[in-house]
């Protein structure tokens, strides 16, 4: 297929599953910012890191919900808000119009304008309305693309971008993290932590899968074991980066050639395999997260080369 | 008072609009624009937006849609196909002349400098053949009805007429909502148009293809207001849909830019301009184009639809000689008539024009959108006077025709099936033969009174029926 179609369903599927997670993000910045304390911590300053956006704010002032809903929610001029996430899965979606079928069109085409008539104020009153909205937009298309569009390579684009960006934002949302999940905050305890981890999980929608696998205790050693090596658990690093494999596996077959990419991505796999949160935390929660960082943003570069993109 | 198409010259019904009467009086007229609702609902969800005839504005934009079909008997339409097919012969044998030897310009029926000295005329392709000798792939003919028997050409567009995909998808929207109206099979199909564009292309594949043709459609992009045709066609044809940044030129062949390497280009059916197609050749400035795809295609490396160059068939000057070339080329008596056209150019049409300038439609030859034209009928003294003197002072800008008395057809109104002018465009296609699908695109004006059929002016488009015997 084109190199251009198949970097146009690549960023289709980031964009999308990159509005979802910000949606996200915003619910978990809402949960946290009215614990006890809050203002003390800055909580919506995590989720503009987590966004990887920090540095339109001021470092010395704190964030507030108005500016960060204005900024990931509405504003045209941020790359990475939800209006223009949407606006761009659509554009790529029409310049590879022939790849998508009826349904993933209507997903994309449907209410993508929605947020251009919407003001901060307004925005906010409605908040969890509109993150739900948005958070439907995602699934169906997700759903239209899963049920309908031909398993052919450009499906397999598709689905490696989405499961690019998913790890992506898993890994920075732990980024912003980590320092929760460290034992030592372990011995402060309290409430705040306990809020802290389930708003984490909840911004992956993990907690009752969670609960599910680990039983009722919230500890360091589990939700890191959840969150980055569970293989089960569709949002886990490990999970996003079995998707990887599997679909650039597929595209290897296509081609009958393997690219960096594809060797990437196994040793990437192979080190997730080779250790358990133990390990991780021994060698340092922080460290890890940063090279799992620096990995997905050199495969991404792997496969635009790989694949002739740009 | 113009024709209308629907009534005979008793004013009872025609035999072929009984059915479509029949269900208008079943459904009602509520119920009829209740439907005309959910069909404008399924346009705007499936995205079928844009300008018809490259006529500009919002890109987004959906254009209106009556449902009530235009519709034209066997008979009718054997005439229109006969004359369809004759023009589009005689355009392209036109286009191999005056890249050629110019007979037609030899023979004293066309004077030279109205080809040579045009902007459309490319030197660049003096000399050169392409395959099959086909200059225009896809001839779409503009023509209005001026009475129960009589049809007249209002344009030709040689290059990359659009608007097909309308065709189809009001087809389409009709057979969806309304499929009792097609049970009986009187209808002929229009669907196999893609399949049929598919075969022409393939047929005039470059010398250098030995295998299976590879085809494409190049568009400029999706900003181009009929990006949605563009992706449509190449949907339905199976073919990729290209960019400029797309291809590339090396070793004598076209490539195009996959996720498994190169891939050889034969057929380009592309719907950018001349100009923008290759830096190398045409428009030095232009950031669009592949550099070096013309001297290929002068090699035969790949073929290219149409041919650059095509664009002085369907110039206005040119129309006005296409009767004298179907005389001239194929030795046949026109089907189809032009539309009177008085050229100022001339000293002795030029005295008829300003003589009864106050009568006639006056245009500037290089003028469209119906920007600076007078219509002498509408007009004050005033204006008539002030547009004389301005012919006087440069005649050979100028041109005039009679005014029309334009057919109109039955429209969906608020309260009642109304009347409003309506054209028509079929699209003829040319591989190593001609194939034309029975239909086209009516748009239809959808003020009342108006003659003015252009989407950006309130037109609007509907289904197009040819019936079978």
């Amino acid at each position: 297929m084109l190199s251009r179609t198949a970097e146009n369903l690549y960023w289709m599927a980031r964009y999308m599953e990159r509005a979802e997670s910000t949606a996200r993000l915003l619910t978990m910045g809402q949960r946290m910012a009215i614990l006890p304390g809050a203002h003390h911590r800055d909580e919506w300053r995590s989720v503009v890191r987590a966004t990887g956006c920090e540095e339109n704010f001021p470092p010395d002032a704190h964030v507030r919900e108005t500016d960060v809903v204005a900024y990931l929610m509405l504003d045209p001029e941020n790359p990475s808000s939800i209006r223009s996430c949407l606006a761009r899965a659509r554009a790529n979606g029409k310049s590879a119009r022939t790849m998508l079928t009826q349904d993933m069109w209507e997903a994309l085409n449907e209410g993508w304008r929605k947020l251009d008539s919407y003001d901060v104020a307004e925005a906010r009153q409605q908040l969890p309305g509109l993150i739900d909205w948005v958070k439907t937009r995602a699934m169906t298309f997700r759903g239209a693309a899963d049920s309908g569009q031909l398993r052919n390579e450009g499906h397999d684009f598709l689905r490696v971008g989405a499961a690019l960006e998913r790890a992506q934002m898993t890994l920075r949302l732990l980024d912003v993290k980590y320092y929760v999940l460290l034992p030592e905050t372990e011995v402060i305890g309290g409430n705040r932590d306990h809020y802290q981890w389930t708003s984490v999980l909840h911004a992956l929608s993990g907690s009752r899968a969670y609960h599910h696998v680990y039983g009722g205790a919230y500890t360091p050693w589990q939700i890191t074991d959840f969150i980055m090596l569970n293989r089960l658990f569709p949002r886990s690093v490990a999970y996003c980066y079995d998707q990887l494999a599997y679909r650039l596996n597929r595209l290897a077959g296509w081609h009958d050639n393997r690219g960096q990419s594809q060797d990437s991505i196994k040793a990437m796999v192979e080190g997730l395999e080779s250790v358990d949160s133990g390990e991780i935390f021994r060698r340092g929660l922080h460290e890890t997260v940063q090279n799992g960082i620096a990995h997905t943003d050199r495969l991404a570069n792997e496969i635009a080369q790989d694949y002739h993109f740009g | 008072m113009p024709f209308y198409e629907m009534l005979d010259s008793q004013n009872a019904v025609r035999d072929c609009y009984a059915e479509v009467q029949s269900w208008v009086e079943r459904t009602g007229i509520a119920g009829l624009n209740r439907r005309l609702e959910e069909a404008e609902a399924i346009f705007r969800r499936i995205g079928i937006t844009f300008a018809v005839y490259g006529e500009g504005g919002d890109p987004e934009r959906l254009i209106p849609f009556d449902l009530l079909p235009r519709i034209f008997t066997a008979r009718e339409w054997r005439v229109l196909d006969r004359g369809i097919r004759q023009r589009t012969r005689a355009l392209n044998a036109f286009l191999h002349d005056v890249y050629h030897r110019g007979e037609i310009i030899r023979a004293g029926i066309i004077p030279g400098e109205i080809i040579y000295g045009n902007s459309a005329y490319l030197p660049e392709m003096a000399g050169f053949s392409p395959p099959g000798k086909v200059y225009s792939h896809i001839v779409g003919i503009d023509i209005v009805r001026t009475g129960p028997d009589r049809f007249e050409v209002l344009e030709d567009n040689c290059r990359t007429p659009s608007g097909v995909s309308y065709m189809l998808e009001n087809r389409e929207i009709m057979t969806r909502m309304f499929p009792d109206l097609f049970g009986q099979g009187i209808v002929a199909p229009v669907d196999d148009y893609p399949a049929e564009l598919l075969k022409s292309l393939k047929e005039v594949a470059p010398p250098a293809c030995k295998t299976d043709p590879v085809v494409v459609v190049l568009t400029p992009g999706s900003l181009n207001s009929a990006y949605y045709e563009h992706s449509f066609l190449a949907d339905l044809m199976g073919v990729e849909l290209v960019e400029p940044m797309d291809l590339f030129v090396e070793d004598g062949r076209v490539w195009m830019k996959t996720t498994g390497g190169p891939t050889a280009v034969d057929v380009i059916y592309r719907r950018i301009d001349d100009e923008y197609l290759d830096p190398l050749a045409f428009n030095p400035a232009s950031l669009l184009g592949i550099p070096g795809i013309f001297n290929v295609y002068r090699n035969g490396g790949v073929t290219l639809c149409s041919a650059p160059g095509a664009g002085i068939a369907d110039d206005k000057a040119v129309y006005t000689y296409v009767p004298e070339m179907i005389r001239f080329y194929l030795g046949e008596q026109p089907v189809l008539s032009n539309i009177q056209t008085w050229q100022c150019a001339k000293p002795d049409e030029c005295a008829y024009v300003l003589e009864h300038l106050h009568e006639l439609v006056a245009k500037e030859v290089h003028g469209s959108g119906g920007y600076g034209m007078l219509i002498g009928p509408k007009s004050t003294r005033e204006e008539v006077a002030a547009y004389a003197d301005r012919i006087r002072a440069n005649p050979s800008e100028f041109i005039a025709q009679p005014t029309l008395d334009l057919s109109t057809v039955p429209t969906l109104g608020p309260a009642s099936v109304v009347e409003r002018h309506a054209d028509f465009r079929p699209y003829c296609l040319v591989g190593k033969q001609l194939r034309l699908v029975p239909g086209g695109l009516t748009r239809v004006a959808l003020t009342e009174g108006s003659l003015v059929v252009n989407s950006s002016q309130g037109g609007g488009v509907k289904d197009t029926w040819v019936l079978q015997d």
